[in-house]
């Protein structure tokens, strides 16, 4: 479903991504971990299209298509989801109208039609309970006002409407107290299916605990240094990150790397 | 008057043969009301930019032009126009006026309590003379300001409303102000009297649109008395062609415990002037005011607000929202005077703007003149774009870019759209802006 080949990226002079290489098939949960600044959210948003970081090098293929020739809005329409780290308040629009736009906009884009208010109010009112989420959010504006663990389980409540094909998922576990975090776990294996992939960014390995990955990958400085199954991140719960990172230079010298860097 | 710039030499003409013509009839009174203002008008002529009131607006396009006023042709429009064009709440009484002056055939009185007088002001000034002499032009200053004084000069016709003590006005009154203007450049000064008795309630809309794409001037002034207790709400709806020129000007009163509220929303006009003024000059009196402007291409929007807190435990607060896009430019002023005798004063005044494109411009200048010590005043204007992240947010779930931007810069009017309280005003307002947005603010496209 998508093949990340040796991406850079940079925003300004400084290079964040420094060759990450990454496969991920339908049906499978792929966790990424990694320290503050190794560059784990600038991969999300790198694959959801943020014009603030340059991508210099590399390739990124989803569905056999070139996706960093893409808008972010047509990334969204062909199935990938972006679950916020920080989440947007933005006043003055109903979490409903939003969503209807963007369901809609999703749908037109996939030639099947849109779908009425009616119809989409019954839809969403099913996936709130879901989320087990208070229906008066969907006629607050968009976040605003919300708590932090009301702002991620409203990113999930989003992904359970759009059902995207790629869920990317930055930090969706920070902030997050026991019993939010459950639930919000609970809401992305809800969503788990064989035609669907997610990409779980996490500082924590707690996450783990609840959305059980097959895959996990270790960024650091730009790189993923280190891919193993769940046992990984367990390990990394136990022994941080140093060891991770003297290995990683052992293994692999930077120099080798920057050489290839366009500045 | 040695050297009357050639610019007033049109409306000092124009006002001759105005007196001769059609004005001949006027009671003694008003004729010596207009014999004053045009004096006034000519001592003071246009404003100019070293005018500290008129600094970020030049009249220059409106001064150059020898616009003249139009008689009174019959309504010339069908009906059938009219729903198009009335725009505001299909119940109650709607008075149109076409190129100022009021026509039977187009307007609905409906039902209206016991007492209240509604209708044309030409008739009432000699019908209603006691209710109307102790108040017009006894608010709106001609005596310091240029277009009060050419629109007091040419008082005519317009609206009169008398609300008696207690009586309360269930559905909205309309106004519609409908310019029919093509070839000449003319002219309507319409004059609005509102007087609210003690204990009164109504809700006025004025609406002013033009029908053809062309140059005309419309200068309207609208004085508004409140009386003790009474609540009045006035909505100011300006469609006007984008090649007019608008300057409009509020006048209001406000008695012991009275509440006020005004909603100005300028979507038209290629130069327009709003002035909103309110004297709260009895103790406990409220009032809100609140303003759209929404502009675009050449257009020219200046609002300016002035809330006198004349007595003590007033209270004020002020909404204005600017969305520009193009090069047009826009201007908020707002003053808050707050006089000795008025302790306690609570004012409040917020203008935001939000700029679309690069070459759109805005001044804001709000204003506190606090000659009292136990007062509670706050002001603040900010500019500002679109917000990247909220961008970026929506498209990442599918929303494109330009819808993304219009959904942001309606949310950002919405605040004082959902503060209009004639649903379906606020319906079709709704609508209006939805629309605008999607065809990039042009009032071309819209219905």
């Amino acid at each position: 479903m998508l093949e990340i080949r040796s991406l850079h990226a940079k925003t300004g002079n400084n290079e964040i991504l420094r060759g990450i290489d990454l496969r991920v098939n339908a049906g499978e949960v792929h966790a990424v971990m990694g320290p503050n600044g190794s560059g784990k959210s600038t991969l999300a948003h790198v694959l959801a299209g943020r014009a603030d970081y340059e991508v210099t090098a590399g390739e990124v293929v989803y569905e056999g298509k070139d996706l960093l020739t893409m808008s972010p809005e047509d990334r969204a329409r062909e199935g990938i989801f972006l679950g916020f780290q920080y989440p947007v308040e933005i006043p003055g629009v109903s979490t409903t109208y939003f969503l209807k736009a963007a369901f809609n906009a999703i749908r037109k884009h996939r030639g099947l039609e849109e779908l009425d208010a009616v119809d989409f109010l019954a839809l969403i009112k099913e996936k709130t309970k879901i989320l087990e989420m208070d229906q008066s959010l969907l006629n607050r504006p968009i976040n605003e006002g919300f708590s932090g663990g009301e702002k991620k389980r409203n990113e999930i409540f989003q992904m359970a409407v759009l059902e995207p094909k790629l869920a990317i998922l930055d930090e969706t576990d920070s902030g997050l107290d026991i019993d939010a975090l459950k639930i919000v776990a609970n809401g992305v294996n809800a969503l788990r299916s064989p035609d669907r992939a997610m990409l779980v960014i996490t500082h924590y390995q707690r996450l783990l605990n609840y959305i059980v990955p097959d895959y996990v990958h270790v960024l650091v400085d730009g790189r993923i240094v280190k891919s193993g199954g769940k046992a990984l991140a367990l390990e990394l719960e136990a022994k941080g990150y140093d060891w991770i990172k003297a290995e990683a230079e052992m293994a692999q010298p930077t120099s080798a790397w920057t050489g290839k860097q366009s500045r | 008057m040695i050297h009357v710039a050639q610019e007033l030499a049109g409306y000092l003409s124009d006002f001759e043969r105005f007196e001769k013509n059609g004005a001949t009839r006027a009671a003694s009174w008003v004729h010596e009301l207009r014999t004053a203002a045009i004096a006034r008008f000519a001592e003071l002529g246009f404003p100019t930019t070293r005018h500290e009131e008129w600094k970020y607006t030049a009249v220059g396009p409106i001064a150059k032009v020898p616009f003249t006023r139009v008689g009174d042709e019959g309504p010339g429009l069908l009906s059938g126009a009219l729903e198009r064009l009335s725009f505001g709440p299909s119940e109650g009484a709607r008075l149109v006026f076409v190129n100022g002056h009021y026509s039977r055939e187009l307007s609905s009185l409906g039902a209206l309590p016991d007492g209240v007088r509604v209708g044309s002001l030409a008739a009432a000034l000699t019908a209603d003379r006691e209710r109307i002499e102790p108040h017009l032009a006894g608010h709106a200053r001609y005596q310091d300001h240029a277009f009060v004084a050419l629109n007091t000069a040419f008082i005519e016709d317009g609206a009169f409303l008398y609300v008696p003590p207690g009586k309360v006005v269930g559905d909205p009154i309309h106004l519609l102000f409908i310019s029919t203007a093509r070839g000449t450049a003319t002219a309507s000064h319409p004059r609005n009297l509102i007087v609210a008795g003690n204990n009164s309630q109504v809700t006025i809309v004025e609406t002013y649109v033009g029908t053809e794409k062309a140059v005309y001037f419309t200068n309207a002034v609208t004085e508004i008395v409140v009386g003790e207790n009474a609540a009045i709400d006035h909505y100011t709806l300006q469609r006007e062609s984008e090649e007019a020129f608008h300057v409009a000007t509020l006048q209001v009163h406000q008695a012991r415990s009275s509440t006020f509220a005004s909603h100005s929303i300028a979507l038209g006009g290629a130069l327009v002037r709003n002035d909103v003024n309110v004297v709260l000059d009895g103790e406990g009196s409220e009032c809100t005011l609140n303003g759209l402007y929404m502009v675009t291409g050449q257009q020219h929007v200046d609002n300016h607000t002035r809330i006198d807190h004349a007595r003590p435990h007033c209270l004020s607060r002020q909404l204005y929202k600017g969305v520009l896009d193009g090069k047009a430019r826009g201007v908020f002023d707002g003053k808050i005077v707050v006089h000795p005798a008025a302790p306690k004063t609570d004012a409040r005044q917020t203008n935001k703007n939000l700029l679309l494109s690069g070459d759109a411009l805005i001044d804001t200048k709000p204003q506190l003149e606090i000659n009292n010590n136990d007062v509670k005043c706050t002001h603040g204007s900010t500019i500002g774009r679109l917000d990247e992240d909220a961008i970026f947010y929506l498209r990442s779930r599918g929303i494109g870019l330009e819808a993304a931007r219009s959904l942001l810069t309606y949310a950002f009017a919405s605040e004082i759209i959902n503060g209009i309280k004639v649903e379906p005003l606020r319906a079709k307002l709704d609508n209006l802006v939805a629309t605008r947005l999607q065809n990039g603010l042009s009032m071309e496209a819209t219905p």
